[in-house]
């Protein structure tokens, strides 16, 4: 089965290049580095990596979601020309499990198959088509179990336990105050939350490279690359020192790149036949290939006084895991904590619950726990409001939480906390003008091109809703970023270098990286050096805290190396550093000029690491109660939507925020973070879900999952605050997440508004605007005319 | 088999098997891995290029049928090493953040300004309806079509 060819024994790829950025400084809008090669195609992403005599590898997945594996026969695919290596189970070198938080999760599975898309065997042949050629002649006995498909049964002391541990992986339960607290207005809901891809467009890739000693350099598209390295060289069975990582360009993130996916097998893959091995999942196999947002299913009661005050929160929320545990211990406590929502409620009771089911593995998405709790208790704040007769935003307002008020899982709130404010602000912005529907370009009505509505049936709704998230790792993870930062004089000119392992996904990190070091040293001229595994770890590029932990590690070393310098102009010119400042590339002293950084410097460097922890954190105690999170980030919404009354069509005419970022560190990067994630946030409320029955995914194609095109998204109009965090890098807050979580209520608020209909449960369908059903049927229509998605295909596929 | 094009004004051969799609041929055999494969269905538009001056999704065309036809693709956009003003308006209005979309929209919106040189826009919403953007929300898009409008039309 082995070719023939002979390929150099160590091959090595170039480092990426750490280009030149001339940045403005911290709150300038400072065009991205990468801006240029993006545009001209040149940008090298991990789909585009190719090396000389490079295999590919590909990925055979089980066609069930539950089952039992008889054997595996791999012989008929092994003796394909053109195929290098079919490995399975057996040919893990080191641990057969990973995971982030828990390892529960098969490299490749042996004896059980927990859900559909599970890897089960690997190929690596010298043409993609001869790998997907091969998958087919892997034969695999299984026997198929009936799924459980369904959380709250499989909560049941007598469904079948998937794991050891039983089904039910966390509980939160949150107790605050007095249990029996009654009150005058009581209103209780029943919400849903459907299950959200991350759909980033750069599918998972990666290249492998054995290095001829044993040891592997892995080119991967990631959100942390240590925690791949850590997990890859466990089940390589490597040390780490023997598991370089090196970030390709990554097509977005948003959460579905924090765990696992090709990385051990390209690497297992690559050792075994020495040769550089490269994967990409096209996009199929991608919605198998990564978690997704947890569905949930949530009862909320709310107690009120007749003068609109909550009196108490009560709630449980059923998060769907799915098949393994991926970040959802975390995801578990996110949702139990931020229940209550951005309001002062005196008494709570909360349980939080995250189930293993035969469903795809649910993780982390932008948003993490918030957006599900948020779609439960915005709702449940409007049903509020209406039934205390209240205008929804002047009852949000008045029971606001406030700087030093407690949160029902105990923690003061930290300043600056301007929930009531953000949403006057919301309220106050000029509504968008409503042009008579009748006669309109039907461009601009529900339906649009379709030409459905000439304006027969169309109303208008307005929705509000706000938000609340925690920035940073929470509940006693030690959260922090390392950076080295290196000043040098290169061709008479001074240069920043600033190396660290943070991904850049595209939020605009690079540029930020680059901004601090311009502002913090005075050197206009700053590389960011390729994020690797070279140097410490930075943490993921997920919880919004990039700009938080990263940028606060690249600060603190900027200023490390700032002191040595003014220590040396102390030494040898008397000054005092203290009055020392760095201006266009010269050290100055009450404004005069004291040593050029270049006659200083000459052919020195001056180098500085620096390892940046943000304040402690702590696990939740038995009643839920702690200083669990770092910083609160918040922001509102407003939803102005034209619903198509008869048809359930909807055109979202406008969306309005305000939100409270701190500092805005690059006003444009801010604002692209923010409509980015109102679009997510509008995919939610409208037309985003992975469509499930018994386990199997419906809808694996971007022609049956509906992402939002530049024809549903609305203007969005927006009003930035910048209360400063004493304790943050230049007072800023995490922005990523914000604009998601509270986007969706807003629309579905506007949505009621419109049509008088209940809609619990997101993405709202149409079935739902006109009044035929609440839920989507049980068995829904064929997906696709296109046929592509069609969940015969996987099985068509691999058992031939 | 050997296909013969015209790739971005140059002629351009490769050994090719019968099932693999322009964009595979592309990306693969000619290294211009600028036209990108998100969905490999025609969905996304990542993989926007010309085919004899008209705009297709390189995805859907199969290699053979370009056989002795002119592509372009967004590595042909530019003119050497000066940025086509679509290209400049992307990168200074913000319209790139990941920037896997960017290639497909960058010649899309080209398509776009050459038939209408100054769209409204609704012109502009339907025109780049068939291109997908998961970071930006197309706020920025659509400052950078707008930008390149202006940019274009001064004499
Ligand atoms: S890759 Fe061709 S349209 Fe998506
Ligand atoms: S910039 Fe990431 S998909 Fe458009």
């Amino acid at each position: 089965m082995r070719g023939m060819e002979t390929v150099p024994k160590i091959p090595t790829r170039e480092r990426p290049a750490a280009p030149v950025q001339r940045p403005g400084k911290v709150g300038e809008d400072s065009v991205r580095v990468d801006g240029v090669p993006k545009v001209r195609g040149e940008f090298e992403y991990s789909s585009d990596l190719r090396m000389d005599g490079m295999l590919w590898g590909a990925t055979l997945r089980s066609p069930h979601p539950h089952a039992n594996i008889r054997s595996i026969d791999t012989s008929a695919a092994e003796a394909m020309p053109g195929v290098y290596a079919v490995l399975t189970h057996e040919d893990v070198p080191g641990r057969k499990v990973y995971g982030m938080e828990i390892p529960d999760q098969p490299v490749l599975a042996w004896e059980k198959i927990r859900y559909q898309g599970e890897p089960v065997a690997i190929v690596a042949a010298d043409h993609p088509e001869t790998a997907r050629l091969a998958l087919g002649k892997i034969h695999v006995e299984y026997e198929v179990l009936e799924p459980l498909a369904d959380a709250e049964k499989a909560m049941k002391s007598d469904a079948p336990k998937l794991h050891l541990s039983g089904n039910v992986l966390r509980h939160v339960k949150i107790k605050h105050g007095d249990p029996e607290a009654t009150a005058d207005v009581v209103v209780t809901g029943e919400y849903e939350v459907g299950m959200q891809d991350q759909a980033f467009l750069g599918p998972e890739s990666g290249l492998a490279v054995p290095d001829g000693e044993g040891g592997i350099d892995l080119h991967i598209s990631t959100q942390w690359l240590h925690v791949d390295r850590d997990q890859v060289a466990e089940s390589l069975d490597l040390p780490p020192s023997s598991v370089r990582l090196t970030l390709s360009g990554v097509g977005g993130a948003f959460g579905g790149r924090e765990d696992l996916s090709m990385q051990i097998h390209s690497c297992m893959l690559a050792l075994h036949t020495e040769r550089p091995v490269k994967m990409v999942y096209n996009r199929e196999e991608s919605f198998y290939g990564h978690v997704h947002r947890h569905p949930a299913k949530m009862r909320f009661e709310h107690g009120a006084t007749k003068d609109g005050e909550l009196v108490y929160v009560r709630a449980r929320m059923v998060l769907d895991g799915g098949a393994y545990a991926s970040s959802s211990m975390a995801v578990c406590l996110n949702a139990a904590t931020f229940a209550g929502g951005p309001y002062k409620v005196p008494n709570a009771e909360i349980d939080s619950y995250l189930v293993y089911t035969n469903n795809p593995p649910c993780g982390a998405m932008r948003g993490f726990g918030a957006v599900q709790a948020c779609f439960a208790h915005e709702s449940q704040m409007d049903k509020l409001a209406a039934e205390l007769g209240l205008d929804p935003v002047e009852f949000r307002i008045q029971n606001a939480i406030e700087a030093g008020d407690t949160l029902p899982f105990g923690q003061k709130l930290p300043a600056p906390a301007p929930v009531a404010e953000i949403l006057r602000r919301a309220k106050a912005m000029p509504m968008p003008e409503e042009k008579e529907v009748m006669g309109r370009d039907v461009r601009e009505l529900p339906g649009g091109v379709s030409n459905v509505t000439h304006g027969e049936g169309v109303k208008r709704g307005v929705g509000y809703a706000v938000g609340i998230k925690n920035i940073g790792f929470s509940g006693g993870f030690d959260d922090y970023s390392t950076a080295r930062v290196t000043l040098s004089i290169e061709d008479g000119e001074p240069l920043v270098r600033v190396h660290t392992a943070a991904a850049e996904v595209g939020q605009g990190l690079v540029t930020l990286q680059a901004q601090i070091a311009h502002t913090e040293l005075g050197v206009e001229s700053v590389a960011v050096l390729p994020a690797d595994t070279r140097i410490g770890s930075a943490g993921s590029t997920s919880a919004s805290r990039q700009s938080y932990v990263t940028g606060g590690a690249v600060k603190a070393a900027c200023e490390a190396v700032r002191e040595r310098l003014f220590e040396r102009v102390r030494d040898e010119f008397g000054e005092d550093p203290n009055k020392l400042s760095i201006q266009d590339g010269n050290v100055v002293s009450g404004g005069s000029m004291i040593v050029s950084l270049d006659e200083l410097l000459g052919s020195d460097e001056i180098e500085e690491t620096v390892e940046y922890h943000h304040r402690e954190t702590y696990p939740p105690d038995e009643n839920g109660q702690g200083d669990v999170h770092l910083q609160y980030a918040f922001a509102a919404h407003r939803a102005v939507v034209e619903v198509d009354t008869e048809l359930g069509l909807v055109r979202v005419v406008e969306i309005s925020t305000a939100q409270d970022v701190g500092k805005v560190m690059n006003p444009q990067a801010l604002e692209g973070q923010i409509e980015g994630g109102v679009a997510q946030g509008l995919g939610l409320a409208l037309m985003e879900e992975i469509q499930m029955k018994d386990g199997k995914i419906l809808n694996a194609s971007f022609t049956d999952y509906l992402l939002p095109t530049i024809l549903d998204m609305p203007p969005v109009k927006m009003e930035i605050l910048e209360l400063a965090d004493p304790e943050a890098p230049y007072g800023l807050k995490g922005v990523g997440e914000p604009p998601t979580i509270s986007s969706t209520p807003a629309i579905v608020a506007a949505l009621r508004d419109a049509t008088g209909r209940e809609l619990r449960r997101v993405p709202v369908r149409p079935e739902q605007l006109v009044g035929i059903a609440e839920r989507p049927p049980e068995q829904p229509p064929q997906p696709g005319s296109a046929g592509y998605a069609e969940i015969g295909r996987l099985d068509e596929r691999i058992e031939q | 088999m050997r296909l013969k094009l015209g790739v971005n004004g140059e002629r351009r051969e490769a050994d090719i098997l019968s099932g693999e799609s322009l964009l595979y041929v592309l990306r693969e055999r000619l290294q211009l891995p600028g036209s990108k494969n998100a969905c490999e269905q025609g969905e996304c538009g990542s993989c926007s290029v010309y085919l004899d001056g008209t705009l297709v999704c390189a995805c859907l065309v199969l290699a053979a049928q370009a056989g002795g036809r002119e592509v372009v693709t967004v590595e042909g956009v530019s003119d050497g090493d000066e940025l086509h003003p679509v290209q400049e308006a992307f990168v200074e209005a913000g319209a790139v953040q990941c920037g896997f979309c960017t290639p497909g929209f960058v010649v899309a919106t080209h398509d776009l300004l050459c038939r209408e040189p100054a769209p409204t826009n609704p012109e502009i919403r339907e025109a780049l309806a068939g291109n997908l953007c998961r970071c930006t929300g197309y706020e920025k898009i659509l400052d950078a079509v707008h930008l390149a409008a202006n940019r274009m039309s001064r004499p």
